[in-house]
């Protein structure tokens, strides 16, 4: 349910007053008012973000009007639904589904899908403002917000007709959600040798599959599962894809992950054993799913990119709040040059990563053809260096930085894992440099 | 029936207020603004009045410089039907902008003219009931219910001090709206698109035929006292005389 934005006004109004703050500070020890739960969820007032409004990520020029009231409406989210219950949905490894599902709402479940099946028909560069402004409030949801966007375009653009009308509707609203299963226990980075196999049932035009796929993010919860499976020879062109239902019969699902961030996503295996999968569940042709799966990544890559740099944004306006309010040595430490070239440094960055990860948007909306490399490059760019800003702000924080209560920790714990999913970062090294070496072969 | 809803932009709430150095005023610059929350509230309740079928138009109104323009988009991206923009860069006051929303209302002829009950910026509470008067239409301020009736008239329910009074009162009338009343959706990304093509139409305090000029002048503005520590005090006359002459309480 969406909770009334006046009705914040009134909370946060209760907590600025007999909330023990020093100097704009929370006392170490001292506790106001509790948000949502029995553990003590800090405000944003207290984790001290500038979320209280500048310009603080200088953009808006960059941004059309259209952009700028998707930005807008994406934070005003963030920070209502998502940033006061992330810490609890992290600690209590808690998927907020009807969170997931009001986003959806509101048009983020099908940013980039057609009109006439549900989608907002938005393109990369207004994905990246959205996604960028959502996981400013909670990375791990947003992430999961991304991939199910992915798994959506991939029925969009390589789907039939028949199929985006039977499948996209119920997805791009979320009453269904979907996951997208690459990997494998023993493929990896070198996805193109995937094991899990469809074979043609003799008899019929049904494909069964056998197999298992690791670490599916929304694994268990997801209805809808993209699943490159193995039709033919060994190698790429081998591969297909498959829609697979989670109530079929043959599909299971391995315990859920215990992972060191994404917390509020689940992840897990999906096993699959002799799943009967009609033929109209492929989407595009044999031997095509590589290439599909391939495709989806330019634009799942992007995402990451832009999941990091809100994180990072994030961590920095906190960072900035807090060595603002921060005394030692008879000074905020806000006033010592050391502190203040780091501020510059990971504003620098931070604004690299955004331009990289905006130029691979504007690449891959135009259909470039080096679209490709540049996702590569912006993912590889800005999840290492957005990682880097946040553990500066760590840093910055002192010893309340590793503090659960403040929410700096789980960003780091988050953003970890951008460096290595959805392609590592030496897998991008892999990407860009083949695709230097064949523009100039 | 047409319902005219005031909006007005303002600081955002969750903001961290700065007094300007100079005591003019608060710190503008480059702060975020947004429709303010009580607004937002009305909004949200003549658009489900609308979908009620109870009306068939809302429009909203907003006066200002040019980016009252971005909060009347907002409105329109919630689901009002039209947009008028009273442009003007004079310093509006309440007693100002009731007069101009008399002369929008005798123009645009609403059967319902909602308003939030204040504005988080200065806290009037004083541009419904103005207008209710300047216009001579009844009012029911602080509402946390609102139920139309079928003879023309309106039933609201209100938070006061004392409790809740319920009055019912005769179209057209003013209503401003108090926190309980409803939760305002989120415009969403379709009707941000769609917004795009809502008529903004733009007006002039002189055309509207209305005199503007501030009856008062803010001379200064500051930031309210540092909280002092507590101070121990060694009897009760010590304390009673502290109460009388120093806090003033009693």
């Amino acid at each position: 349910m969406i909770a009334s934005k006046a009705g914040r006004v009134v909370g946060k109004l209760a907590q600025k007053r007999g909330s023990g703050f020093l100097n704009g500070w929370p006392r170490f020890g001292a506790y106001g008012i509790t948000t949502t739960s029995a553990k003590r969820v800090p405000s944003t007032e207290e984790a001290g973000t500038s979320q209280s409004g500048h310009s603080s990520d200088w953009n808006q020029h960059r941004l059309t009007e259209d952009q700028l009231s998707f930005q807008a409406l994406a934070s005003d989210f963030a920070r209502n639904e998502m940033m006061p219950f992330a810490a609890e949905w992290d600690e209590r490894k808690h998927f907020p589904v009807d969170v997931v599902r009001s986003a959806a709402n509101l048009g983020f479940g099908g940013i980039f899908c057609g009109h006439d099946v549900g989608g907002s028909g938005l393109s990369r560069a207004d994905g990246a403002v959205i996604f960028e402004a959502l996981a400013y409030g909670d990375i791990g949801t947003t992430a999961y917000l991304t991939i199910h966007n992915m798994c959506c375009a991939i029925v969009d653009k390589f789907g039939t007709g028949e199929q985006r009308q039977t499948w996209l509707p119920a997805l791009t609203c979320m009453d269904r959600l979907s996951s997208y299963c690459l990997t494998e226990p023993s493929s990896g980075s070198d996805a193109a040798s995937l094991r899990t196999t469809a074979r043609k049932d003799a008899g019929s035009t049904d494909y069964i599959l056998t197999g298992e796929k690791a670490f599916v993010s929304g694994g268990g919860f997801s209805d809808v599962y993209l699943v490159m499976a193995r039709t033919g020879a060994d190698g790429p062109s081998g591969i297909s894809c498959f829609i697979v239902e989670k109530d079929m019969p043959g599909v299971s699902f391995g315990r859920q992950e215990d992972k060191m961030g994404w917390r509020s996503q689940p992840t897990s295996a999906v096993i699959l054993e002799d799943v009967r999968v009609p033929e109209q569940n492929r989407i595009g042709s044999e031997g095509q799913g590589f290439s599909i799966a391939l495709s989806a990544l330019d634009g799942g890559r992007i995402n990451i990119g832009t999941c990091s740099v809100g994180g990072a944004q994030f961590c920095l306006d906190t960072a900035q709040e807090y060595v603002s309010t921060r005394k030692q040595f008879g000074k905020s430490i806000i006033d010592f040059q050391n502190t203040q070239f780091k501020l510059a440094d990971m504003m620098t960055s931070v604004v690299a990563s955004r331009l990289m990860v905006a130029n691979a948007a504007a690449a891959l909306d135009a259909n470039a053809k080096w679209a490709t490399p540049s996702a590569a490059m912006a993912k590889r760019f800005a999840t290492d260096t957005c990682f880097n800003v946040c553990s500066d702000a760590l840093q910055l924080h002192g010893g309340y930085g590793y503090l659960k209560d403040y929410p700096i920790e789980r960003y780091l714990r988050d953003l970890r894992v951008h460096m290595i999913l959805e392609g590592t970062n030496e897998i991008m090294r892999l990407v860009i440099s083949r695709h230097m070496m064949k523009s100039k072969a | 029936m047409k319902i005219l809803v005031a909006v007005k932009r303002v600081i955002d709430y969750a903001v961290k207020i700065r007094v300007k150095p100079d005591k003019t005023g608060v710190e503008m610059n480059n702060v975020k603004m947004s429709m303010n929350p009580f607004c937002e509230i009305a909004l949200e309740e003549a658009l489900r009045i609308k979908e009620a079928g109870k009306a068939s138009e809302v429009v909203v109104v907003s006066m200002g410089g040019p980016q009252c323009v971005e909060t009347l988009r907002t409105g329109l991206a919630m689901g009002a039907d039209s947009a008028i923009h009273v442009s003007t860069d004079t310093p509006l006051y309440p007693l100002a902008v009731a007069k101009l929303l008399c002369a929008v209302a005798s123009r645009e002829q609403p059967q319902i003219l909602l308003l939030g009950k204040q504005a988080i910026d200065d806290d009037a509470n004083q541009t419904g009931q103005m207008v209710a008067g300047l216009l001579q239409w009844p009012q029911a301020t602080f509402a946390s219910k609102v139920a139309l009736g079928d003879k023309s008239d309106v039933t609201v329910e209100r938070e006061v001090d004392g409790g809740l009074e319920t009055l019912r009162l005769q179209l057209p009338a003013v209503i401003t709206t108090d926190l309980r009343l409803n939760e305002p959706r989120y415009a969403t990304l379709p009707n941000i698109m769609k917004a795009k093509k809502k008529k903004i139409s733009s007006i002039t305090p002189e055309e509207l035929k209305v005199d503007i000029q501030p009856d008062f002048m803010i001379l200064e503005v500051v930031e309210p006292a540092k909280r002092k520590g507590g101070v121990m005090v060694s009897s009760v006359d010590e304390l009673v005389d502290k109460l009388k002459n120093e806090a003033h309480v009693i």
